[in-house]
């Protein structure tokens, strides 16, 4: 790891100040659990840290008129012990799952919802979209076995590696930043993008802006769950991951949302899996039709295709266990 | 000189009994220093420039900005400019410096310039590998083509083993210290007193002038017998930095890289039997790589354990652009049982019979040990209901987790390697035990300890045991599953020497006999008279002055006290969830031999360990490379996955004693019981789902392709 400078404010004025307006030269460090990854591996090499956890506005989870609102240093056992969390299953759910109990006591909500992605290609050095001398996309010619079959008809072939994002999608959730032209809020699936070059990155957050806080809209009335599909009892990367908010109308969905995780660049909400359900009674049958559709539109890259069957098994078994979930 | 034997079962007071490990408390309270936790005062960081290409020709190096830089003392060229480089992570220029970022900084400050060349790391595909697959010698036994004409029921398979790392949870590494012209080298190592020897050439010196040490080691499972580049170099940049200690552990990515890896092994298997499940005729093409150097299975060793009488076999040797090959805990064995066990597995399946019946059927292929795998089979079966739990392929139970049985059996030698060990009587009583080998966490101190201690009457706390020096006398190094026969032989050896020359000290003062003595239970007293006896301390005391240090040796006349050639069979339970591919085992159970057990309570945990190992290897351990880049893509613990405590299943171990298997003497452990749980879990899957996963590690990407092509229910969901 190259030396850097560690900075530690107290404001979110004094943390944007000191951030540079370029990305490089300067890394927000939340809990570190990914960033400290980058920098070893010599992927980032910021010249200063500035660390948030010393911020208090970004810090605590409490209720407010319109729901829940997580600061985004608020580290992700938190989430799981929150009492208040425990009415939003679907990101209890998700929360609870994440790699270990040192990580989760280390890693933040923010930095969960801004973490790089774990393509290998990346990880080796040859840059988010991973191209070759030619401009031609590794993830193409070599192994993808663990890259996107959704959103990836170019350039990126990445997966987006948050199991916090698909859940607090699939609730509604907005998401806070903060920078030097101060405050602007943004609905979180509108956060995530799939970059067109290997100057943008995954989300819409600039150099010198920090993520304050998620505010979660209360899921009163509804049944809500996610489901992962990991090969591992713990700590191990999710396959495939779905998120499932489910609105009840007696016993008939009257309005859904269904979120997937490691499928795509971004978290990827599939409408056509939403519509499958809107109407209907939750059965196998229809969790099954649901997952169907989900990747009604997926596409094998090569090594990939037997994603496609674990995201539709996500879809299909989130939508099975919030029905069968409290609200 | 004594007559050499182990203790008849009634005498025994501690050979065979469950005893905690002595570093136990070391090592769970922090204490243990391992080479890794070394820190010298004044001590530099080494760090290694490595290729970041799988093969190319180095054309030019320039060190001078990192010699410049303040905080670096050393700087060295290890291959230079000419020299071709033939995988990733090859070691190109050394580096030391104060601290560790100085001396990244000072590598990524060094300029190479490679030509870079054609590679091929891929390994499964024969046709990608050209004319760097070279096949070796058929070899012929019976007549094939007459018994597969003769044969009733043909089965014809393929079965590969992807290529693995040992991924020890200590990497490789290694400190160097020169005192003028004496080195002093701590290292992580199987082989305390063989590594002076590999380092005295390298680095211009002599063997005697080289101190190798070593307190603690986490794992080596065959991949740490030598110095390695990185090692040797700490020396280097040691003698550079006027004798300042280097340390060198590598990091991540390079333990996975480039220290050590279990070769691939794919087999096209066609394996024929009569009706009643004789097996008569067997052919096997295979092939794999252990990376540059070729290698692979020797294919006489197929089909393994069970020794069909007529048989052809091939195998080819791809040589690729990756680190050679290192011995991985039973070399070969897991890959030849997997093949094997899975092919006559599946024979017995187009038999219709319970490949339990089908390998008692034929047990008498398995040579003269045939009646211990019956009983070792028909232990394991007891062990996990096989009778009662087991059903013919394809669960056909509702829902999608299918669950079945599998089982595969496994030999081993084993036998004692060369051990000297002194044991020194202190005329105070205290007992010390020495010798230069190491205890690689299988428990070598403690087996020490008890064989002393037992000869002596005296409990395992009064044995001081000293290991991890090569000033101690030479014992082997730790592979092979040899330590437990040599080390245990030789310290037995001198403790029945020195116990003679105690009683002859003693036996005036008891007015015996020296042959009428006996030592139990903390007295030296006259056989049959519990009236005549002194305190241990008592007849210590009796020889003066001076110490008494006897060698015991390891192989010795007249007697042999170690034993060669054990068997095994291991059963698995595994749950399969046909919507995802993922497998959960529910229970493995391990019946194995090893002669006389020193301690039951290690024993065990050697077959708990290696199951727990089987279970990593046969679900998650895969070293993948990428033909696009040259480079290996999963040097590090997220996707290069190791089974946590979640995904081990129960496991159960029963160890086989008594009559019959105590007698042949002590024989080595550490390798057998990791052999059969891959082919275990494969037969067991198979039984699940009713179809064959043909590669390992058994993957959702490969379980929902077989359950694909078998038209299963995946496709449906």
């Amino acid at each position: 790891m190259r030396a850097f400078e560690y900075t530690s404010p107290t404001t979110k004025q004094q943390a944007v100040a000191l951030l540079e307006s370029t990305w490089g030269p300067t890394a927000v460090l939340g809990g570190g659990t990914d960033l400290l990854d980058l920098m070893k591996d010599d992927v980032e090499t910021p010249k200063r840290l500035v660390n948030i956890k010393d911020v208090k506005e970004l810090q605590g989870i409490h209720l407010t008129k319109s729901g829940l609102r997580v600061g985004a240093a608020v580290k992700i056992e938190e989430l799981v012990e929150s009492p208040l969390v425990r009415h939003y299953p679907v990101v209890a759910d998700a929360a609870r799952e994440i790699a270990s109990p040192q990580i989760r006591h280390m890693a933040t909500v923010g930095g969960n919802l801004c973490q790089r992605p774990r393509c290998w290609y990346y990880r080796a050095g040859f840059g988010l979209l991973a191209q070759d001398k030619d401009g031609k996309p590794l993830a193409l010619q070599g192994d993808n076995r663990y890259h996107a079959i959704l959103g990836n008809s170019g350039p990126a072939y990445f997966v987006h590696p948050s199991s916090l994002a698909p859940a607090l999608i699939a609730c509604g959730a907005k998401i806070r930043l903060f920078g030097t032209n101060g405050e602007r809020e943004m609905p979180l699936e509108e956060f995530y993008r799939i970059p067109a070059s290997g100057q943008e990155r995954e989300n819409a957050l600039s150099p010198n802006e920090i993520v304050t806080e998620v505010l979660v809209p209360s899921l009163a009335g509804t049944k809500s769950a996610t489901y992962e599909v990991r090969q591992k009892d713990a700590f191990d990367w999710p396959l495939a991951l779905a998120s499932v908010v489910l609105k009840l109308s007696g016993n008939k969905v009257q309005s859904a949302r269904v979120v997937m995780g490691y499928v795509a660049p971004t978290p990827w909400r599939s409408e056509e899996a939403e519509q499958a359900l809107v109407g209907k009674t939750i059965t196998e049958e229809t969790a099954h039709s649901a997952g169907n559709a989900a990747v009604e539109k997926a596409k094998d890259l090569g090594r990939n295709g037997y994603k496609i069957q674990l995201a539709r098994v996500a879809v299909k078994r989130a939508v099975l266990r919030a029905a069968k979930a409290g609200a | 000189m004594a007559e050499y034997k182990w203790p008849e079962a009634e005498k025994r007071t501690l050979i065979g009994k469950r005893i905690s490990r002595l570093d136990g408390p070391v090592k769970v309270s922090g204490k243990a220093k391992y080479t890794y936790d070394m820190n010298r005062p004044g001590m530099l960081y080494g760090k290694i420039l490595r290729s970041p290409y799988a093969h190319a020709k180095i054309v030019s190096i320039d060190t001078s900005a990192a010699e410049g830089m303040p905080g670096v003392k050393a700087v060295r060229i290890i291959q230079g400019p000419g020299t071709e480089i033939q995988w990733q992570g090859d070691e190109i220029v050394g580096v030391a410096a104060v601290d560790e970022p100085t001396a990244e900084d000072a590598i990524r400050a060094i300029k190479v310039e490679y030509q870079i060349l054609p590679h091929l790391v891929i390994d499964n595909d024969l046709q990608a590998a050209g004319d760097r697959a070279k096949p070796t010698q058929e070899e012929v036994r019976g007549d094939p083509e007459k018994a597969f004409k003769e044969s009733d029921v043909i089965h014809e398979g393929f079965y590969g083993s992807s290529a693995m790392t040992h991924c020890c949870l200590e990497p490789h590494g290694c400190m160097s210290e020169w005192n003028g012209n004496e080195l002093l080298v701590h290292v992580s190592t199987q082989n305390v007193s063989g590594i002076a020897s590999q380092m005295a050439g390298p680095l211009k010196t002599t063997a005697g002038n080289i101190r190798v040490k070593q307190d603690h080691i986490g794992g080596g499972f065959g991949s740490k017998f030598g110095p390695d580049r990185w090692g040797i170099e700490t020396a280097h940049l040691s003698k550079l930095a006027g004798g300042k200690p280097v340390k060198i552990m590598l990091e991540r990515n390079a333990e996975l890289m480039v220290a050590g890896s279990r070769p691939s092994a794919f087999a096209q298997v066609k394996v024929g039997a009569k009706k009643d499940g004789t097996l008569i005729a067997w052919e096997s093409k295979s092939w794999g790589t252990g990376g540059i150097t070729g290698g692979g299975l020797p294919s006489n060793n197929f089909p393994y354990v069970v020794v069909v009488p007529n048989a052809r076999r091939q195998n080819i040797t791809i040589s690729n652009n990756v680190g050679g090959q290192r011995a991985w805990r039973a070399p070969n064995h897991p890959q030849l049982a997997l093949a094997t066990m899975a092919a006559l597995d599946d024979l017995a399946a187009k038999l219709n019979m319970d490949p339990l019946d089908f390998f008692i059927k034929n047990i008498g292929l398995t040579g003269q040990r045939a009646e211990v795998y019956r009983e070792e089979l028909l232990k394991a079966a007891e062990l996990i209901d096989w009778k009662k739990k087991w059903h013919p392929r394809g669960d056909t139970t509702a829902g999608n987790i299918k669950r079945g049985m599998g089982l595969s059996i496994h030999t081993w030698g084993g036998r004692g390697h060369n051990s000297d060990c002194d044991l020194t009587i202190y005329p105070d009583g205290s007992v010390e035990v020495k010798m230069g080998t190491q205890d690689l966490g299988t428990g070598t101190r403690t087996a020490l300890a008890i064989v002393a201690g037992d000869a002596f009457g005296l409990p395992v706390s009064a044995i001081k045991v000293l290991i991890g020096d090569n000033r101690y006398p030479v014992s082997g190094g730790s592979g092979g599953s040899t330590t437990i026969g040599g080390v245990s032989s030789s310290t037995r050896r001198a403790a029945q020497d020195a116990l003679e020359q105690l009683f002859a000290k003693a036996a005036p003062a008891l007015k015996a006999q020296p042959g009428d003595l006996e030592a139990v239970g903390g007295k030296v007293r006259v056989k049959g008279d519990t009236t005549r006896s002194l305190t241990w301390q008592q007849a210590c005391a009796k020889l003066g002055g001076m110490p008494l240090t006897v060698r015991g040796k390891n192989p010795g006349p007249p007697q042999e006290l170690t034993n060669v050639g054990v068997g095994g069979a291991e059963m698995a339970d595994v749950s399969v969830d046909t919507e995802t591919g993922i497998v959960k085992v529910n229970k493995i159970v391990c019946a194995q031999d090893c002669g006389l057990i020193i301690n039951m309570k290690l024993a065990e945990s050697q077959c708990y360990g290696a199951m727990i190992m089987g279970v990593s290897y046969a679900l998650y351990e895969e070293r993948i490379l990428d033909q696009a880049t040259g480079r290996m893509l999963n040097a590090n613990m997220e996707f290069y996955r190791l089974a946590g405590s979640g995904d081990i299943g129960e496991l159960v171990v029963h160890m086989m004693t008594g009559k019959g298997y105590d007698e042949r003497g002590v024989i080595g452990l550490g390798e057998p019981p990791v052999i059969s749980p891959g082919a275990a879990i494969s037969n067991a899957i198979a039984n699940a789902i009713g179809v064959r996963v043909s590669v390992m590690p058994f993957t959702p990407d490969r379980v929902l392709k077989a359950l694909e092509t078998k038209g299963g229910n995946n496709a449906r969901v």
